[in-house]
């Protein structure tokens, strides 16, 4: 099990900010690509990837870092802060 | 504390005067603070500012701690708020005491730009047209990334 958390655009497209997941994906892409077979808002949230950011256990990473004994996952727009 | 993260108001210049007199060692203060401004249209209604908790104070501590080690400083502060905010409210701020100056302007434009691209924090603007999330810039991955580049 691992937990999904989303923010800003993201999250109002897929409509919740967090989740938790079954999930065998090897990566945070094959995550991805699992989650857009879901529905058409994750499908819309995800259609850009080059537009989201991820982080895994609350570190930045790559889109093909893997998600061995990762517990969250958090997908969300490049940051904006400052 | 070297890094806050709040949605209360602060009084910038109470916070530099404090962080100023806790450094011993140093000849040299840079602060800076960004502030709500308002839109090209003069109808922004309030800016909010979404984070993630969870990794907010980390993201801040580890771009701190990154320029402490890049430069021979004193010490190094952030201050970053979440929330609802209005024209004119700051947002945040980053100082800098060095021994140098050289080394404290460049410490706080580093601690700017990382935050500006590393930090998770999202802003959304609410105006008389509507509400918008804003978008990030080219310019300021760019900015960061010439960090990269070795030192001359």
């Amino acid at each position: 099990m691992i937990d999904v958390v989303y923010f800003a655009w993201v999250r109002e497209r897929i409509g919740l900010p967090k989740e938790r997941l079954d999930t065998s994906a090897a990566t945070a892409r094959d995550l991805v690509e699992e989650l857009k077979m879901r529905d058409e808002n994750y499908a819309a949230a995800f259609a850009d990837l080059s537009a989201i950011r991820v982080a895994i256990d609350q570190e930045l990473a790559e889109f093909d870092t893997s998600l061995a004994s990762a517990r969250e996952v958090a997908f969300f727009p490049p940051m904006t802060g400052g | 504390m070297s890094v806050r993260v709040q949605s209360e108001a602060f009084d910038a210049g109470a916070e530099l005067n404090v962080f100023t007199l806790a450094q011993s060692g140093a000849g040299a203060v840079v602060s800076f603070s960004g502030i709500v401004r308002n839109n090209a249209t003069g109808d922004l209604v309030a800016m909010e500012i979404e984070h993630y908790p969870a990794m907010t104070e980390q993201a801040l501590e580890t771009c701190r701690a990154e320029a402490v080690d890049r430069w021979l400083l004193t010490g190094a502060l952030i201050i970053h708020r979440y929330g609802r905010l209005v024209p004119g409210d700051t947002i945040m701020m980053v100082a800098t005491a060095a021994p140098h100056r050289a080394d404290a302007f460049a410490a706080s434009e580093f601690l700017m730009d990382y935050l500006k691209s590393r930090a998770p924090f999202w802003k959304k603007e609410h105006s008389g047209s509507g509400e918008a999330w804003v978008d990030a810039r080219g310019e300021d991955e760019d900015a960061l990334a010439r960090w990269d580049e070795p030192k001359l």
